[in-house]
Protein backbone atom coordinates (compact mmCIF):
# COMPACT_ATOMS: atom_id res chain seq x y z
CA UNK A 1 0.00 0.00 0.00
CA UNK A 2 1.36 3.51 -0.69
CA UNK A 3 0.93 6.24 1.62
CA UNK A 4 -1.76 8.99 1.24
CA UNK A 5 0.76 11.70 2.27
CA UNK A 6 4.22 12.90 1.37
CA UNK A 7 6.54 12.63 5.22
CA UNK A 8 7.54 15.76 6.91
CA UNK A 9 11.15 15.29 5.34
CA UNK A 10 10.45 14.71 2.22
CA UNK A 11 8.26 18.11 1.89
CA UNK A 12 11.00 20.04 4.24
CA UNK A 13 13.31 19.18 1.10
CA UNK A 14 11.23 19.68 -1.55
CA UNK A 15 10.84 23.27 -0.84
CA UNK A 16 14.33 23.73 0.59
CA UNK A 17 15.68 22.30 -3.02
CA UNK A 18 12.72 23.86 -4.94
CA UNK A 19 14.44 27.26 -3.45
CA UNK A 20 18.11 26.65 -3.87
CA UNK A 21 17.43 25.47 -7.70
CA UNK A 22 15.28 27.89 -8.65
CA UNK A 23 17.90 30.53 -6.83
CA UNK A 24 20.24 28.91 -8.47
CA UNK A 25 18.94 28.99 -11.79
CA UNK A 26 18.30 32.65 -11.76
CA UNK A 27 21.88 33.45 -10.62
CA UNK A 28 23.46 31.41 -13.29
CA UNK A 29 21.66 33.15 -15.76
CA UNK A 30 22.42 36.30 -14.46
CA UNK A 31 25.69 36.39 -13.07
CA UNK A 32 27.25 34.33 -16.52
CA UNK A 33 27.48 37.79 -18.89
CA UNK A 34 28.73 39.86 -15.88
CA UNK A 35 31.81 41.57 -16.57
CA UNK A 36 34.91 40.65 -14.64
CA UNK A 37 34.56 42.18 -10.81
CA UNK A 38 34.22 41.25 -6.86
CA UNK A 39 30.85 40.83 -7.59
CA UNK A 40 31.13 38.32 -10.58
CA UNK A 41 33.37 36.75 -8.25
CA UNK A 42 31.34 36.21 -5.70
CA UNK A 43 28.34 35.68 -7.49
CA UNK A 44 30.04 32.68 -9.00
CA UNK A 45 31.50 31.20 -5.97
CA UNK A 46 28.02 31.59 -4.16
CA UNK A 47 26.41 29.36 -7.44
CA UNK A 48 29.14 26.76 -7.09
CA UNK A 49 28.40 26.36 -3.13
CA UNK A 50 24.42 26.08 -3.87
CA UNK A 51 25.28 23.43 -6.74
CA UNK A 52 27.54 21.07 -4.35
CA UNK A 53 24.60 21.70 -1.46
CA UNK A 54 22.17 20.61 -3.96
CA UNK A 55 23.67 17.55 -4.90
CA UNK A 56 24.20 16.57 -1.36
CA UNK A 57 20.46 17.32 -0.61
CA UNK A 58 19.22 15.49 -3.59
CA UNK A 59 21.36 12.17 -3.07
CA UNK A 60 19.98 12.65 0.30
CA UNK A 61 16.39 13.42 -0.85
CA UNK A 62 17.21 9.90 -3.52
CA UNK A 63 17.68 7.84 -0.26
CA UNK A 64 14.39 9.16 1.84
CA UNK A 65 12.36 8.50 -1.64
CA UNK A 66 13.82 5.29 -2.09
CA UNK A 67 12.97 4.09 1.67
CA UNK A 68 9.37 6.44 1.61
CA UNK A 69 7.57 5.66 -0.99
CA UNK A 70 5.59 8.80 -3.09
CA UNK A 71 1.81 8.76 -2.17
CA UNK A 72 -0.48 6.83 -5.17
CA UNK A 73 -2.08 9.65 -8.11
CA UNK A 74 -5.21 10.14 -7.82
CA UNK A 75 -7.34 7.25 -9.83
CA UNK A 76 -8.71 9.75 -12.09
CA UNK A 77 -6.15 10.38 -13.49
CA UNK A 78 -5.05 9.21 -17.19
CA UNK A 79 -2.60 6.94 -17.82
CA UNK A 80 -0.92 9.42 -20.14
CA UNK A 81 -0.65 11.89 -17.57
CA UNK A 82 0.61 9.50 -14.79
CA UNK A 83 3.41 8.50 -17.67
CA UNK A 84 4.25 12.20 -18.02
CA UNK A 85 4.24 12.78 -14.34
CA UNK A 86 7.13 9.74 -13.70
CA UNK A 87 9.14 10.94 -16.88
CA UNK A 88 9.39 14.32 -16.05
CA UNK A 89 10.09 13.54 -12.25
CA UNK A 90 12.56 10.62 -13.11
CA UNK A 91 14.63 13.81 -15.99
CA UNK A 92 14.40 15.98 -12.56
CA UNK A 93 16.03 13.32 -10.60
CA UNK A 94 18.63 13.06 -13.35
CA UNK A 95 19.39 16.55 -13.79
CA UNK A 96 19.55 17.46 -10.36
CA UNK A 97 22.60 15.66 -10.25
CA UNK A 98 23.90 15.77 -14.09
CA UNK A 99 23.63 19.44 -13.52
CA UNK A 100 26.06 20.09 -9.95
CA UNK A 101 27.98 17.28 -11.69
CA UNK A 102 29.02 18.92 -14.99
CA UNK A 103 29.63 22.39 -13.57
CA UNK A 104 31.86 20.77 -10.91
CA UNK A 105 33.62 19.25 -13.58
CA UNK A 106 33.74 22.12 -15.50
CA UNK A 107 35.17 24.38 -12.40
CA UNK A 108 37.80 22.14 -12.22
CA UNK A 109 38.61 21.48 -15.90
CA UNK A 110 38.83 25.78 -16.03
CA UNK A 111 41.32 25.59 -13.09
CA UNK A 112 39.25 26.65 -10.28
CA UNK A 113 38.88 23.50 -7.83
CA UNK A 114 35.46 24.19 -5.66
CA UNK A 115 35.62 25.00 -2.02
CA UNK A 116 32.98 24.34 -0.50
CA UNK A 117 31.37 27.39 1.72
CA UNK A 118 35.43 28.74 1.42
CA UNK A 119 35.84 25.97 3.99
CA UNK A 120 35.81 22.43 2.58
CA UNK A 121 38.35 21.85 -0.24
CA UNK A 122 36.82 19.49 -3.17
CA UNK A 123 38.60 17.44 -5.16
CA UNK A 124 38.76 17.65 -8.88
CA UNK A 125 37.11 14.40 -10.44
CA UNK A 126 38.23 16.01 -13.82
CA UNK A 127 42.09 16.88 -15.00
CA UNK A 128 42.31 20.46 -15.92
CA UNK A 129 42.01 21.12 -19.56
CA UNK A 130 41.07 23.85 -21.14
CA UNK A 131 39.45 21.97 -24.22
CA UNK A 132 37.60 19.92 -21.62
CA UNK A 133 36.51 23.01 -20.21
CA UNK A 134 34.81 24.62 -23.27
CA UNK A 135 33.35 20.89 -24.02
CA UNK A 136 31.41 20.90 -20.56
CA UNK A 137 30.88 24.53 -19.97
CA UNK A 138 27.46 24.54 -22.53
CA UNK A 139 26.52 21.28 -20.92
CA UNK A 140 26.43 22.65 -17.65
CA UNK A 141 23.98 25.82 -19.19
CA UNK A 142 22.01 23.57 -21.76
CA UNK A 143 20.98 20.89 -18.65
CA UNK A 144 20.12 23.84 -16.80
CA UNK A 145 17.88 25.23 -19.64
CA UNK A 146 16.43 21.62 -19.46
CA UNK A 147 15.93 21.47 -15.98
CA UNK A 148 13.96 25.23 -15.95
CA UNK A 149 11.45 23.74 -19.01
CA UNK A 150 11.02 20.40 -17.09
CA UNK A 151 9.72 22.22 -13.59
CA UNK A 152 7.76 25.10 -15.78
CA UNK A 153 6.28 21.98 -16.45
CA UNK A 154 5.54 20.31 -13.07
CA UNK A 155 5.08 23.44 -11.87
CA UNK A 156 1.64 24.10 -14.33
CA UNK A 157 0.72 20.44 -13.84
CA UNK A 158 0.90 21.29 -10.42
CA UNK A 159 -1.81 24.30 -10.52
CA UNK A 160 -3.61 22.21 -12.89
CA UNK A 161 -4.58 19.45 -10.74
CA UNK A 162 -5.34 22.26 -7.83
CA UNK A 163 -6.97 24.56 -10.32
CA UNK A 164 -8.47 22.60 -12.86
CA UNK A 165 -8.81 19.20 -11.93
CA UNK A 166 -9.30 20.40 -8.02
CA UNK A 167 -7.46 17.24 -6.38
CA UNK A 168 -5.08 16.95 -3.90
CA UNK A 169 -2.37 16.30 -5.70
CA UNK A 170 -0.84 19.98 -5.34
CA UNK A 171 -2.05 20.34 -1.72
CA UNK A 172 0.58 16.61 -1.14
CA UNK A 173 3.43 19.28 -1.15
CA UNK A 174 1.81 21.98 0.34
CA UNK A 175 -0.31 20.47 3.83
CA UNK A 176 -2.07 24.01 4.61
CA UNK A 177 -4.14 23.33 0.83
CA UNK A 178 -5.38 20.28 2.05
CA UNK A 179 -8.14 21.57 4.69
CA UNK A 180 -9.07 24.43 1.70
CA UNK A 181 -9.60 21.92 -1.20
CA UNK A 182 -10.94 19.02 1.17
CA UNK A 183 -15.07 18.40 0.10
CA UNK B 1 20.24 10.67 9.69
CA UNK B 2 22.04 10.76 6.23
CA UNK B 3 22.34 14.39 6.67
CA UNK B 4 23.88 14.32 9.63
CA UNK B 5 26.03 11.24 8.18
CA UNK B 6 27.14 13.07 5.04
CA UNK B 7 28.54 16.15 7.13
CA UNK B 8 29.96 13.83 8.96
CA UNK B 9 31.87 11.96 5.93
CA UNK B 10 32.87 15.60 4.84
CA UNK B 11 34.27 16.67 7.87
CA UNK B 12 36.37 13.75 8.20
CA UNK B 13 37.22 14.20 4.04
CA UNK B 14 38.17 18.41 5.11
CA UNK B 15 40.72 16.67 7.62
CA UNK B 16 42.33 14.88 5.23
CA UNK B 17 42.35 17.25 2.24
CA UNK B 18 44.29 19.85 4.95
CA UNK B 19 46.48 17.20 5.89
CA UNK B 20 47.20 16.51 1.68
CA UNK B 21 48.04 20.54 1.40
CA UNK B 22 50.41 20.25 3.69
CA UNK B 23 52.18 17.92 2.27
CA UNK B 24 52.21 19.83 -1.19
CA UNK B 25 53.04 22.66 0.53
CA UNK B 26 55.77 21.18 1.88
CA UNK B 27 56.75 19.98 -1.36
CA UNK B 28 55.99 23.55 -2.99
CA UNK B 29 58.30 24.77 -0.19
CA UNK B 30 61.19 22.67 -1.44
CA UNK B 31 60.76 23.41 -4.80
CA UNK B 32 60.53 26.95 -4.49
CA UNK B 33 63.71 27.37 -2.65
CA UNK B 34 65.05 26.35 -6.45
CA UNK B 35 63.51 29.27 -8.44
CA UNK B 36 65.25 31.85 -6.54
CA UNK B 37 68.28 31.25 -8.66
CA UNK B 38 68.06 34.11 -11.58
CA UNK B 39 69.74 36.09 -13.78
CA UNK B 40 71.49 39.26 -12.47
CA UNK B 41 69.79 42.09 -13.99
CA UNK B 42 69.35 45.66 -12.06
CA UNK B 43 65.37 46.77 -12.36
CA UNK B 44 66.38 49.53 -14.58
CA UNK B 45 67.72 46.78 -17.90
CA UNK B 46 64.59 44.94 -16.47
CA UNK B 47 62.91 47.74 -17.80
CA UNK B 48 64.41 48.11 -20.82
CA UNK B 49 64.60 44.88 -22.17
CA UNK B 50 61.23 44.67 -21.75
CA UNK B 51 60.17 44.13 -24.46
CA UNK B 52 61.73 40.45 -24.71
CA UNK B 53 61.63 39.03 -21.49
CA UNK B 54 63.35 35.89 -22.47
CA UNK B 55 65.92 37.79 -24.33
CA UNK B 56 68.57 38.40 -21.10
CA UNK B 57 71.56 40.26 -21.93
CA UNK B 58 74.89 38.85 -22.77
CA UNK B 59 76.66 38.61 -19.16
CA UNK B 60 79.67 37.11 -17.94
CA UNK B 61 77.60 34.11 -16.84
CA UNK B 62 76.89 33.24 -20.29
CA UNK B 63 78.43 29.69 -19.35
CA UNK B 64 75.25 29.19 -17.12
CA UNK B 65 72.27 28.58 -18.93
CA UNK B 66 68.64 27.69 -18.36
CA UNK B 67 67.08 24.59 -19.94
CA UNK B 68 63.58 26.25 -20.02
CA UNK B 69 61.68 23.07 -20.64
CA UNK B 70 62.65 21.56 -17.72
CA UNK B 71 62.08 24.87 -15.63
CA UNK B 72 58.84 26.43 -14.27
CA UNK B 73 57.96 29.39 -12.71
CA UNK B 74 54.72 29.60 -10.82
CA UNK B 75 52.47 30.90 -8.62
CA UNK B 76 49.09 30.02 -6.27
CA UNK B 77 47.00 32.82 -4.86
CA UNK B 78 43.77 32.57 -3.43
CA UNK B 79 40.20 33.32 -4.33
CA UNK B 80 37.51 33.25 -1.75
CA UNK B 81 39.15 30.16 -0.29
CA UNK B 82 40.36 28.85 -3.89
CA UNK B 83 44.19 27.99 -5.26
CA UNK B 84 44.15 28.91 -8.25
CA UNK B 85 47.05 28.13 -9.58
CA UNK B 86 49.45 30.00 -12.62
CA UNK B 87 52.81 29.39 -14.14
CA UNK B 88 54.70 31.47 -16.70
CA UNK B 89 55.81 30.29 -20.36
CA UNK B 90 58.68 32.43 -20.60
CA UNK B 91 61.45 33.53 -18.63
CA UNK B 92 64.82 33.38 -18.43
CA UNK B 93 67.83 33.05 -15.72
CA UNK B 94 71.23 35.00 -15.98
CA UNK B 95 73.49 32.90 -13.46
CA UNK B 96 76.79 33.29 -11.95
CA UNK B 97 76.26 30.34 -9.03
CA UNK B 98 79.10 28.79 -7.61
CA UNK B 99 77.95 26.84 -4.75
CA UNK B 100 81.50 26.96 -3.42
CA UNK B 101 81.44 30.76 -3.19
CA UNK B 102 77.65 31.58 -3.03
CA UNK B 103 78.88 35.37 -1.30
CA UNK B 104 80.56 35.68 -4.72
CA UNK B 105 77.71 34.31 -6.83
CA UNK B 106 74.65 36.60 -8.74
CA UNK B 107 71.58 35.46 -10.06
CA UNK B 108 68.07 36.70 -11.47
CA UNK B 109 65.38 35.84 -13.36
CA UNK B 110 63.35 37.70 -15.53
CA UNK B 111 59.55 36.77 -16.20
CA UNK B 112 57.68 37.54 -19.00
CA UNK B 113 54.44 38.51 -17.18
CA UNK B 114 52.31 38.07 -20.69
CA UNK B 115 52.56 34.67 -20.62
CA UNK B 116 51.01 33.87 -17.84
CA UNK B 117 49.02 30.86 -17.90
CA UNK B 118 46.34 30.34 -15.66
CA UNK B 119 44.01 27.52 -17.38
CA UNK B 120 41.64 29.53 -18.94
CA UNK B 121 40.97 32.52 -21.37
CA UNK B 122 38.98 34.16 -18.90
CA UNK B 123 40.95 35.05 -16.13
CA UNK B 124 44.13 35.24 -18.44
CA UNK B 125 42.31 38.49 -19.90
CA UNK B 126 41.45 40.06 -16.79
CA UNK B 127 45.01 39.53 -15.58
CA UNK B 128 46.39 41.82 -18.38
CA UNK B 129 44.41 44.19 -17.33
CA UNK B 130 46.23 47.67 -15.37
CA UNK B 131 44.82 46.91 -12.25
CA UNK B 132 46.63 43.15 -12.07
CA UNK B 133 49.64 42.45 -14.40
CA UNK B 134 49.55 45.95 -16.59
CA UNK B 135 51.29 43.55 -18.50
CA UNK B 136 50.91 45.91 -22.27
CA UNK B 137 53.15 48.52 -20.52
CA UNK B 138 55.27 46.37 -18.21
CA UNK B 139 55.25 42.96 -19.64
CA UNK B 140 58.83 41.89 -17.84
CA UNK B 141 59.34 41.19 -13.83
CA UNK B 142 62.63 40.50 -12.40
CA UNK B 143 64.25 39.13 -9.37
CA UNK B 144 67.46 39.98 -8.64
CA UNK B 145 70.15 38.40 -5.84
CA UNK B 146 72.01 40.91 -3.83
CA UNK B 147 73.36 38.33 -1.35
CA UNK B 148 73.55 34.39 -1.14
CA UNK B 149 74.21 32.45 1.79
CA UNK B 150 75.28 28.73 2.36
CA UNK B 151 72.37 27.76 4.86
CA UNK B 152 72.83 23.89 5.07
CA UNK B 153 73.87 20.99 2.16
CA UNK B 154 72.67 22.63 -0.84
CA UNK B 155 70.56 24.60 0.77
CA UNK B 156 71.13 28.18 0.52
CA UNK B 157 69.19 31.41 0.69
CA UNK B 158 68.99 34.30 -1.39
CA UNK B 159 68.33 37.88 -0.50
CA UNK B 160 67.42 40.01 -3.37
CA UNK B 161 64.68 42.26 -5.11
CA UNK B 162 61.83 41.59 -7.03
CA UNK B 163 60.25 43.85 -9.10
CA UNK B 164 56.79 43.86 -10.64
CA UNK B 165 54.88 46.31 -12.28
CA UNK B 166 58.00 49.07 -11.01
CA UNK B 167 57.48 48.31 -8.16
CA UNK B 168 60.40 46.27 -5.96
CA UNK B 169 60.49 44.87 -2.68
CA UNK B 170 63.15 42.67 -0.97
CA UNK B 171 62.57 39.13 -0.68
CA UNK B 172 64.17 36.15 0.90
CA UNK B 173 64.16 32.85 -1.10
CA UNK B 174 65.19 29.92 0.09
CA UNK B 175 67.43 27.70 -2.37
CA UNK B 176 67.70 24.14 -2.64
CA UNK B 177 70.26 22.54 -5.06
CA UNK B 178 70.85 19.18 -6.20
CA UNK B 179 72.87 18.31 -9.29
CA UNK B 180 73.15 15.23 -11.55
CA UNK B 181 75.35 14.74 -14.14
CA UNK B 182 76.28 18.36 -15.66
CA UNK B 183 72.63 19.80 -14.70
CA UNK B 184 71.69 21.45 -11.29
CA UNK B 185 68.23 21.93 -10.32
CA UNK B 186 67.24 24.85 -8.14
CA UNK B 187 63.99 25.10 -6.63
CA UNK B 188 62.65 26.67 -4.11
CA UNK B 189 59.14 28.79 -3.10
CA UNK B 190 58.43 31.57 -1.33
CA UNK B 191 55.44 34.00 -0.47
CA UNK B 192 54.67 37.65 -1.53
CA UNK B 193 52.21 40.12 -0.86
CA UNK B 194 50.21 41.00 -3.83
CA UNK B 195 49.39 44.54 -2.46
CA UNK B 196 52.90 45.26 -2.18
CA UNK B 197 53.45 44.76 -5.45
CA UNK B 198 49.84 46.53 -6.33
CA UNK B 199 48.86 43.75 -8.62
CA UNK B 200 44.73 43.67 -8.12
CA UNK B 201 44.16 47.31 -7.45
CA UNK B 202 40.24 49.50 -7.26
CA UNK B 203 38.01 46.92 -5.66
CA UNK B 204 40.14 43.81 -5.69
CA UNK B 205 42.58 45.28 -3.00
CA UNK B 206 39.98 43.71 -0.84
CA UNK B 207 42.04 40.92 0.41
CA UNK B 208 39.12 38.80 2.10
CA UNK B 209 38.32 38.22 -1.47
CA UNK B 210 41.99 37.16 -3.22
CA UNK B 211 43.93 36.78 -0.59
CA UNK B 212 47.29 39.33 -0.31
CA UNK B 213 49.57 36.40 0.07
CA UNK B 214 50.68 34.67 -3.05
CA UNK B 215 52.89 31.39 -3.31
CA UNK B 216 55.55 31.88 -6.21
CA UNK B 217 57.25 28.57 -6.55
CA UNK B 218 59.93 27.66 -9.31
CA UNK B 219 62.17 25.15 -10.29
CA UNK B 220 65.06 25.86 -12.28
CA UNK B 221 67.08 23.39 -14.21
CA UNK B 222 70.60 25.12 -15.43
CA UNK B 223 73.47 23.44 -16.99
CA UNK B 224 77.42 24.56 -16.63
CA UNK B 225 76.50 24.90 -13.14
CA UNK B 226 80.01 24.43 -10.81
CA UNK B 227 79.73 21.00 -8.43
CA UNK B 228 78.38 21.59 -4.76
Amino acid sequence: MKPTQYTTTAIGLHWLLALLIVGSLGMGWYMVDLPMSVQRLKLFNWHKWAGITILVLSAARLLWRLSHPAPALPSTMPAWQRTASHVSHGMMYVLFFAIPLVGWAYSSAAGFSIVWFGVIPLPDWVPRSRELAELLKPWHGWLAYALAAVVAVHVAAALKHHWIDKDQVMARMLPWLRSHVRG
Amino acid sequence: MCVVELCHAFFIYTLAMKHLNTIYFSLAITAASLASTGYAQSAGTAKASAAKPAAVSAAPAAAQKLVLAQSSVGFVSRQMGVPVEGKFKRFDVQSNFDPKKPEASKVSLAIDLTSADIGNAETEGELKKPGWFDSAKRPQASFVSSAIKLVGAGKFEIDGQLTIKGNTQRVLVPLSVTQSGDTTLASGAFQIKRIDFKIGDGEWNDVSIVANEVQVNFKLTLTGVPKL
